[in-house]
C-alpha cells in the first residue's frame, strides 16, 4: 500500500506539470497585447509597462514559462488588478467554500446514486427501476442553473424553508447549523446531475456483477440476498464505481460555477465568472490552477480507495 | 450454454431496431419537433424576437398576442424562445461536429501511427482530461473573451479528448487486423488504408461518443451563456435568456423558467435517442439484454404438464420429469427436459454429455441455481430425502444450500469472489449454517484447507484467490463444499479448467473424501475417462434429455445407445493419443428447434425411418439399465 501510494504520488507530478503548461499556453493564446488584455479596463500606461516587464514579455515563451512556474512554486500567482490584492490570498479565501459545497454534493450524489443504482439493479424492470430510470434521465438532462432557480423559488421564496442565497445569515448566523441550512439547496442542486451519472453506472455495473459466477457461488452457500448483494456484488461493483466518482468530482467542481452564481455562494466559481467578465486574467489563472490541482488530488484519493478495495491491483 | 446462441441470428436493420426501443422513439419525436420548429422559425408567423414593446413588459403567460408572455423589454417570449432554440441547437451541433472531427483525427493518427506519435498525442489528451471539464472551458473563454463563438470554441475543445480516446482505442484494434496488413502488402498508401479500411469501422464509435457528448455540449454552452460568457445581447440563446431573466425570477418566473424547460426537453430528447443508439450499436447489450438473475430459479409449471411420479423416498436425491427451459427472445429452449435420476447415500453418479447437453442445467436446477430470467423450471419433481425442493420457501431453500447439498463449480477463478480472502469465503459458509463466531469459523477453515491438502494452510487462509494456483483454487472450492459436511456434493466439471496432473490430484482427493465421509457425489463431466475412474453409475445426456443410464462398468463394456458408443470412442486410450480427435461429426440440434423423433437421428450411424417419426422413450433394457433408442436391443 505504501509503495503504491508513493508511486501514485510520483505520477501526479507530471500531471500537475502538464496542467501548468496548458494553463500557461491558454494564456499565451490571448490575442493582442497580453498586458493590455490582462489589465483590461484598469490599464494605465504605467501599469501596462510594469506588467509587460513583470511578465517578461520581451523574453521567449520558454523563458517566460520557467519564470512563471518559479513564481508559482513560491506561491506567487500574481496580483489581481480588479481586487488589488495578491491572487493567492483571494483564491485561498474562496477555496474553502467551494470545497465545502463540492464535498457536500459529492457525498449526496455518492450515497443517493449508489442507493438508486442498487435498487434499480435488484428490481430490474420492476416499477422501482422504471421510476428511478426516468428520474435519472431527467436528472442527467437538467440544466442545474435552471433547477437552482426553481428550488429557490419553491423552497426559499414560497415555502421559506431555506435561505435564498449566501453562506451565512447576515444577522445572528455563523454557526454550523446556519451553514448547513444555507448549504442544503446549493449542494442538492449541484448533486443532481452527478447522482444521475452514478446511479446509471451503478445499475449497469451491478447487473454485470450479479451475473458473475462468484455471485452464484455465494448463493450456492445459502447466503441471503442481502449478504449476496452487499458483501459480494456491491463490493465488486464499487471497484469500478469509485474511479468514476473521482471523475465526477470534475463535473461537480465545474458545475459549482453555476451553482455559486445562482446561490451567491462565495466560492472560486463565482470569483472566476466575475474575473472573466472584468478580464482579470491572473485571477482566472490562479483559480483554475488551484481547482485543477484539487481535482488531481481527489482522483488520486479515488485511486487509493480503489486500491484498498481491490487486492488484485499491483502493490 | 447453447441456449444463448440465437442472439446472433439475422439482425434486423438499424431502423426497425431503433423503433422497437419506445423510449428512443419518444426522444426522436421530441427532438424532431424542436428541430423542425427551430428550422422553420423564419417562415413562422412570429413577431420579431427583438422588437421591444414596453407596455407589454413581463406580460404573463397566455396574454393576448403573447402566448408565452413577454420579457423585461416586452419582447415576445414565444418568438424569442424559438429563435433562441435555433441558436442553442446550432451552437451545440457545430461544437459537437467540430469536437468529433478534430478528436477523431487525433485518435486516428495516434492509433494508426502508434509509437511516439501515439504517446505524445495521448499524453496531451490526458493533460486536457486532468482538468475539471467546465473549468478548462472557462479558462479558454477567459483568454479569448466572452462571446458565443468563443464559448462554442471552448466547449468544443474540452470535448475533443472523449473522441480522441475512444477513436484511438478502436483504431488500435483495427490496425492489428489482417485486412489492414493485406492492404499494406498490396501497396496501398496510408491515406487509402485510413479512408478505405479504417474510417468506415470507426463510424459507430464516433456516433456513440457524439450521442453521449452532444447533450453535455448543449447544456454547457447554455451554461456559459447563462453566466454571461456566451451569447451577448442582442444575440440570444436559451442560456442567455435564462441568465438575463434570473434577476426577475420573483416577479415573472415564466421569463426565466421557460427557456430552461426547453433546454431540459431538448437534452432529454438527445439523451433518449443517444441511449437508443448506444443500445443498438453496442453488441454487449444484444437481444437478451443484461437481465439480472434472481436468487432462485423460478418454478412455474406449464399448464397441463403431467404430474410427475414421486421420487423414491429412500433416495438421497430423487429427480423425476424435470424440465428446465430458457425463454429467450420469445423462443423456448428446452435446456433440460423430462430428466430423472436417483442418487443414493454414499453413491457417485456421473452425468456425461457434450456442452449444451443439459447436464449442468440439470445439476443447477436441483438447488434452483439456474438464472431466472431466462431459465425457469416448468415441470417435474426434485426430492431430497423425501422433501420436495421445488416447493420450498426461499429461506428453507437457503438453509439447504451449501449445508446439506453443496456445489463445486468449474472455473475456480471466476467462482471465487476476487475481493475476499479464501479463508473468509470458506468461513462465511460455516458461519451461515453453523452459527460459529468469526474466529471459530476461521480456525475451521484452516482445518478444511489442510484436509484438501493445501500446504501451509495457516498462512494461505488469508490469501486472495488470484494469489493461488488454479489447482489450489479448486481445492478451496472443494473445502467450501465440505465445510458443513453435506450429504450430497454436486460437482460441475470441477477439473475441466485444470491441467492433467492437477486433474488427477483433484480426482484422488475427491475419491478419498468420498471414502472417508460417505458423501454422495453427483459428478458432471464431458469426459468418460473421469467417470470410469470415479463413479458407480453413469447417466448420459444429449440435447437436454437422458439417453442412457446404467452401472459404469456395464455401460463401458456394452454401451447400447449409439451416442454413448461414440462418446466412448472419444476417450483417449493410453498409447493412442490420436483417438481423442475422433470427435462425433455434426452438432447437436438447437434446443429451441428440436426435431421430431430421436434427437440424435441426424448424427446417428444406425438411423432408420422409424427413428424420425415418433418420440423415442427411455426404456429399461435390464434390471439396472435404460436406453433411449429404438434399436437398443439389436446387437
Ligand atoms: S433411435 Fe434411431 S436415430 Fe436415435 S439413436 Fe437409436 S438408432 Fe439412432
Amino acid at each position: 500500500m505504501l509503495s503504491y501510494t508513493l508511486r501514485r504520488l510520483a505520477m501526479i507530478v507530471p500531471v500537475l506539470f502538464g496542467i501548468s503548461v496548458i494553463v500557461f499556453l491558454i494564456m499565451a493564446l490571448i490575442p493582442g497585447d497580453p498586458a493590455l488584455a490582462i489589465l483590461g479596463s484598469f490599464a494605465t500606461p504605467d501599469n501596462v509597462a510594469k506588467l509587460r516587464q513583470d511578465l517578461g514579455l520581451d523574453r521567449s515563451l520558454v523563458e517566460q514559462y520557467v519564470v512563471w512556474l518559479g513564481n508559482l512554486a513560491h506561491g506567487d500567482f500574481g496580483r489581481s488588478y480588479s481586487l488589488n490584492r495578491p491572487v493567492i490570498d483571494e483564491v485561498r479565501e474562496r477555496l474553502g467554500p467551494t470545497l465545502l459545497l463540492a464535498g457536500a454534493s459529492l457525498l449526496l450524489c455518492t450515497v443517493l446514486g449508489l442507493a438508486a443504482g442498487v435498487v434499480s439493479a435488484i428490481r430490474q424492470y420492476g416499477w422501482q427501476d422504471k421510476i428511478l430510470t426516468l428520474l435519472v434521465l431527467i436528472g442527467l438532462s437538467t440544466p442545474s442553473f435552471w433547477l437552482g432557480l426553481i428550488l429557490v423559488l419553491v423552497f426559499s421564496v414560497q415555502l421559506k424553508w431555506f435561505p435564498v442565497s449566501g453562506m451565512y445569515a447576515i444577522y445572528g448566523g455563523g454557526d454550523t447549523l446556519d451553514l448547513l441550512w444555507h448549504l442544503a439547496l446549493p449542494a442538492i442542486t449541484l448533486a443532481v446531475v452527478a447522482t444521475g451519472v452514478i446511479a446509471r453506472l451503478t445499475r449497469s455495473t451491478m447487473l454485470e456483477v450479479l451475473r458473475q459466477d462468484f455471485v452464484r457461488t455465494a448463493r450456492a452457500k445459502g447466503l441471503d440476498e442481502r449478504t449476496v448483494i452487499r458483501k459480494h456484488a456491491l463490493r465488486n461493483a464499487l471497484v469500478n464505481i469509485v474511479p468514476i466518482i473521482g471523475i465526477q468530482t470534475g463535473f461537480v467542481l465545474g458545475g459549482a460555477v453555476y451553482i455559486e452564481t445562482v446561490f451567491q455562494w462565495p466560492g472560486i466559481g463565482r470569483m472566476l465568472v466575475t474575473a472573466i467578465s472584468t478580464r482579470d486574467i491572473l485571477l482566472v489563472q490562479g483559480g483554475v490552477l488551484v481547482v485543477a490541482a484539487c481535482y488531481v488530488l481527489i482522483n488520486l484519493a479515488a485511486d487509493l480507495v480503489q486500491h484498498m478495495l481491490d487486492p488484485r491491483i499491483g502493490t | 450454454m447453447s441456449a444463448t446462441t440465437s442472439a446472433s441470428a439475422a439482425r434486423p436493420g438499424w431502423w426497425p431496431r431503433l423503433r422497437r426501443n419506445h423510449l428512443a422513439v419518444v426522444g426522436l419525436i421530441i427532438l424532431a419537433a424542436i428541430a423542425l420548429i427551430a428550422l422553420a422559425a423564419p417562415i413562422l408567423p412570429l413577431p420579431d424576437p427583438n422588437a421591444t414593446d414596453l407596455p407589454a413588459r413581463l406580460a404573463p403567460l397566455l396574454s393576448p398576442g403573447h402566448p408565452l408572455g413577454a420579457d423585461q423589454l416586452g419582447r415576445d417570449m414565444l418568438s424569442r424562445i424559438i429563435w433562441g432554440t435555433r441558436v442553442s441547437l446550432a451552437v451545440g451541433v457545430v461544437a459537437a461536429l467540430a469536437a468529433a472531427l478534430i478528436g477523431s483525427l487525433i485518435g486516428i493518427v495516434a492509433g494508426f501511427y502508434g509509437r511516439w506519435v501515439d504517446t505524445a498525442l495521448m499524453r496531451a489528451i490526458d493533460m486536457l482530461m486532468a482538468f475539471p471539464y467546465l473549468l478548462l472551458a472557462l479558462a479558454i473563454v477567459a483568454a479569448l473573451g466572452p462571446g458565443l463563438l468563443n464559448a462554442l470554441f471552448a466547449i468544443s475543445i474540452v470535448n475533443i479528448p472523449f473522441f480522441a480516446r475512444s477513436v484511438r482505442g478502436v483504431t488500435l484494434g483495427l490496425v492489428r487486423r489482417d485486412y489492414v496488413d493485406a492492404a499494406r502488402l498490396t501497396g496501398q498508401g496510408d491515406f487509402a488504408i485510413l479512408t478505405g479500411e479504417i474510417l468506415p469501422n470507426l463510424l459507430p464509435v464516433i456516433v456513440i461518443t457524439l450521442s453521449t457528448t452532444l447533450g453535455w455540449m448543449i447544456l454547457e454552452t447554455a451554461g456559459l451563456s447563462f453566466l454571461g460568457l456566451g451569447a451577448q445581447p442582442p444575440q440570444a440563446d436559451l442560456g442567455s435568456m435564462l441568465g438575463e431573466a434570473r434577476a426577475l425570477v420573483l416577479v415573472a418566473p415564466h421569463v426565466a423558467l421557460i427557456p430552461g424547460l426547453v433546454i431540459l426537453l431538448l437534452v432529454i430528447g438527445i439523451n433518449l435517442v443517444g441511449d437508443g443508439i448506444r443500445d443498438m450499436l453496442d453488441p454487449r447489450l444484444g437481444s437478451g439484454g443484461l437481465a439480472r438473475p434472481g436468487a432462485a430459479t423460478a418454478v412455474a409449471f406449464d399448464a397441463g404438464s403431467p404430474t410427475p411420479e414421486p421420487p423414491p423416498a429412500a433416495a438421497a436425491l430423487g429427480v423425476r420429469n424435470l424440465a428446465t427451459h430458457f425463454l429467450l427472445g420469445g423462443e423456448r429452449h428446452k435446456a433440460a427436459d423430462n430428466v430423472g435420476l436417483d442418487l443414493h447415500a454414499g453413491e457417485c453418479l456421473g452425468i456425461v454429455g457434450e456442452s449444451g447437453s443439459g447436464k449442468s442445467v440439470t445439476a443447477l436446477s436441483i438447488l434452483r441455481l439456474v438464472p431466472t430470467p431466462p431459465g425457469r423450471i416448468v415441470g417435474g419433481a426434485i426430492h431430497h430425502h423425501g422433501q420436495d425442493l421445488l416447493g420450498l420457501k426461499p429461506a428453507d431453500l437457503r438453509d439447504l444450500r451449501g449445508n446439506r447439498i453443496a456445489y463445486i463449480f468449474q472455473d475456480p477463478l471466476g467462482t471465487l469472489n476476487p475481493l475476499l480472502t479464501v479463508g473468509e469465503q470458506i468461513a462465511e459458509t460455516i458461519r451461515r449454517h453453523q452459527g460459529k463466531s468469526r474466529s471459530e469459523a476461521m480456525a475451521l477453515a484452516v482445518d478444511l484447507m489442510e484436509r484438501v491438502r493445501i500446504p501451509d494452510a495457516a498462512n494461505r487462509v488469508s490469501a486472495y484467490p488470484h494469489e493461488l494456483s488454479g489447482g489450489q483454487r479448486q481445492r478451496i472450492g472443494i473445502a467450501m463444499a465440505l465445510a458443513n459436511d453435506p450429504d450430497i456434493i454436486i460437482a460441475d466439471e470441477p477439473t475441466t479448467a485444470l491441467d492433467v496432473t492437477i486433474q488427477a490430484e483433484i480426482l484422488d482427493l475427491l475419491r478419498d473424501l468420498r471414502r472417508e465421509r460417505g458423501t454422495a457425489l453427483l459428478f458432471i463431466t464431458h469426459d468418460f475417462g473421469v467417470v470410469a475412474d470415479l463413479c458407480d453409475r453413469v447417466m448420459v445426456m444429449y440435447a437436454g434429455r437422458v439417453v442412457e443410464t446404467g452401472p459404469v462398468r456395464d455401460v463401458l463394456r456394452d454401451p447400447r445407445h449409439p451416442y454413448t458408443r461414440r462418446l466412448l470412442d472419444c476417450v483417449p486410450v493410453l498409447g493412442q493419443p490420436k483417438r481423442a480427435l475422433n470427435a462425433i461429426p455434426g452438432l447437436p440440434p438447437a434446443v429451441n428447434r428440436l426435431p421430431q423423433g430421436c434427437h440424435f437421428a441426424d448424427r446417428c450411424d444406425r438411423v432408420i425411418e422409424r427413428c424420425r417419426t415418433s418420440d423415442v422413450a427411455l426404456d429399461p433394457i435390464g434390471p439396472y439399465r435404460t436406453v433411449r433408442c429404438i434399436r437398443a436391443r439389436e446387437p
